[in-house]
């Protein structure tokens, strides 16, 4: 079911008359229901899927919670009769048993994910060996990619990490975490949440609240927007540019590079939008995923402001740990032997760094592609790391620079463009490919094309522009305007009449604006795919 | 370990920043994840004192106090 067809429309309206007019009690149930419908609509096969996922990790975690119960009860019976080793003897004992648990359910988690995903990547990469010493090359198999699998597993295994690590105790209720790993909203292209985020409105079985309420449908209407009027009418001149890169090079490198960190922004904030819309008119809160990542001035700053909980998972459950793991810690001290104290220190960091960039691009899809976007993110990351003693002798010597409008303009343009370089992997189909494309951009001087109706070959009109253009007018100047104050409360704090008349303006636009009919394809969000 | 020791390895990372005073430091930004890995691996080295994964969360690291409240209880623990 997609987000911007009748049938969601008709599935939410019908989502939020009954969960308002239900008793309290049985509101949650009757979400999580509805969420396994939403799952059986989109295929019948996927609610199986979701179900095995949500299976392993809740009696992994229920067993988990159990043995760090049992440590507690033990500990606090003999704290007198116990010595120091004795303590630490135990405890590593329950936590070789807590193991035995947790790590065959995270194998077993991400394994169904890596089967799926990755199997014909992986059988693409041995026949590029197998054909390459002449011998015969291996069947592709055809596997079912359930929506959003990517999503609630890590969602999942995040919460068994954190179950493991006592930040929280176990849910005891199945279908009360059944509900927080399928919660339908989610299941389309995320927010990855943590259990203890959501769980705190998830399940309470919420008042209608007509403030609230009307917030959500704010919010899915500002998504709407995004969506259909600015992202997928961009998408046809990103298709075309895109599948035509022999007929597209140099100046419409550059015009892909922007058209597409438009059309992203859009397709991909729109659909959190709408996500969170939902969430909350139902009285849920779900965490924010963007926070004007395109006013970065940095690519680290960048990546903390774009796809947040994905950032924060990778974060948390990968670069930290594997940061200091023994391994890690040994590697620094040898490190710090061979190429002394200031080098050496950095060395399990930015391997870190290159690991957890690796796991990210190849989260995003089973290619060449994501790998290598995924590594360069991680050597410019590490590179801008290096780069920074250098820059802070530049604000010594100058310090006034850094206030200035232009060069904070500098620097958020700078980072911009540097994002839609790299996410040119993600646009073109193979990596050599993205290399030439980008290179055009110097060999190719066809600007003078943008002078003779260059833009209105790509499958759109001057009025096409003209909306787009207006568009991202809206668009950053939403973003602007919540930088000293949230755009709700701008619009809570308008008269009831001019209120109604933005929403009732936004549904028109999207009505009149949105990109159907000829050349419109009612696609998936991008990230929906993963 | 004492305070003063944990001062001096926050204030090499950060030679600008006022450490005994400031507050908000992970909340603010002024740390990262760079940074709390960096002094993580500091005090490990320096001090023989493993701080584990489920602890990096910002109410540990937004002040040099907090954080040595944090390597005091890992202490007593072991």
């Amino acid at each position: 079911m997609l987000f911007t067809s009748y049938s969601f429309i008709f599935f939410i309206l019908a989502v939020f008359f009954l969960y308002y007019t239900i008793p309290k009690g049985s509101r949650w149930p009757f979400l999580l229901c509805a969420s396994y419908i939403f799952y059986f609509i989109a295929d019948p096969v996927f609610p199986l899927f979701i179900l095995a996922t949500t299976a392993i990790t809740y009696f992994a975690a229920i067993r988990i919670g159990k043995l760090h119960d049992e440590q507690s009860a033990y500990l606090k019976a003999n704290k007198a009769a116990l010595s120091s080793d004795e303590k630490k003897a135990y405890k590593a004992k329950m936590d070789k048993r807590r193991t035995l648990w947790y790590i065959p359910s995270l194998l077993v988690g991400f394994g169904i994910l890596a089967v799926i995903k990755y199997t014909n990547f992986v059988i693409f990469n041995v026949n590029s060996i197998l054909t390459g010493f002449g011998g015969q090359p291996l069947s592709f198999v055809t596997l079912i990619l359930p929506m959003g699998i990517s999503f609630y597993t890590f969602q999942s295994m995040g919460y068994l990490i954190d179950v493991k690590r006592k930040k929280y105790a176990p849910e005891r209720n199945f279908f009360k975490f059944a509900l927080f790993v399928s919660f339908f909203p989610q299941l389309v292209q995320g927010p990855i949440s943590r259990f203890d985020d959501l769980a705190k409105t998830l399940f309470a079985g919420n008042d209608f609240d007509s403030k609230v309420f009307s917030h959500g449908i704010r919010r899915i209407l500002w998504g709407f927007f995004k969506k259909v009027v600015i992202a997928d009418r961009m998408l046809i001149a990103v298709n075309e540019l895109i599948d035509k890169p022999e007929e597209y090079r140099g100046m419409y490198v550059v015009l892909l590079m922007l058209f597409y960190a438009i059309e992203l922004y859009a397709d991909f904030t729109g659909g959190i939008d709408i996500t969170i819309g939902v969430a909350e008119a139902l009285g849920i809160t779900v965490k924010e995923n963007f926070e004007r990542p395109y006013f970065s001035k940095n690519i680290e700053e960048y990546w903390r402001r774009w796809h947040i909980t994905m950032g924060t998972w990778f974060r948390d459950y990968i670069f930290y740990p594997l940061s200091i793991s023994t391994f890690m810690q040994k590697l620094s001290k040898k490190s710090r032997e061979k190429l002394g104290p200031k080098l050496g220190k950095k060395i399990p960091v930015y391997l870190a760094t290159l690991i957890v960039w690796f796991a990210t691009g190849i989260w995003h899809g089973a290619s060449w592609n994501f790998i290598v976007w995924g590594l360069l993110n991680g050597v410019v990351i590490i590179i801008s790391q290096e780069c920074s003693p250098l820059y802070a002798k530049f604000h010594e010597k100058f310090p006034k620079v850094a206030d200035t409008f232009i060069y904070r303009s500098f620097t958020v343009a700078r980072t911009f463009w540097l994002m839609c370089a790299l996410r040119l992997l993600d646009c073109y189909r193979d990596v050599p490919l993205t290399f030439g494309m980008f290179g055009s951009i110097f060999t190719t001087f066809n600007w003078g094309g943008l002078f003779s109706g260059a833009l209105t070959n790509l499958g759109l009109t001057l009025e096409d522009y003209i909306i787009i253009l207006i568009g991202c007018a809206v668009m950053l100047g939403a973003s602007l305007l919540s930088r000293s104050r949230p755009m709700r409360d701008r619009i809570d704090a308008m008269p009831f009449a001019l209120r109604s008349g933005l929403c009732l303006l936004m549904f028109l636009a999207i009505l009149v604006f949105g990109a159907y009919g000829t050349g419109y394809d009612a696609s998936q969000f991008i990230y929906n795919q993963f | 370990m004492e305070f003063s020791e944990l001062l001096e390895i926050l204030s090499d990372l950060h030679p600008e920043v006022d450490f005994e005073t400031a507050e908000k430091l992970f909340d603010n930004k002024i740390l990262d994840s760079f940074d709390v890995v960096t002094i993580i691996t500091e005090v490990g080295s320096e001090f023989d004192i493993q701080i584990p994964a489920d602890q990096i969360v910002p109410e540990n690291f937004n002040s040099a106090k907090a954080l040595y409240d944090l390597i005091c209880r890992i202490e007593d623990d072991e």
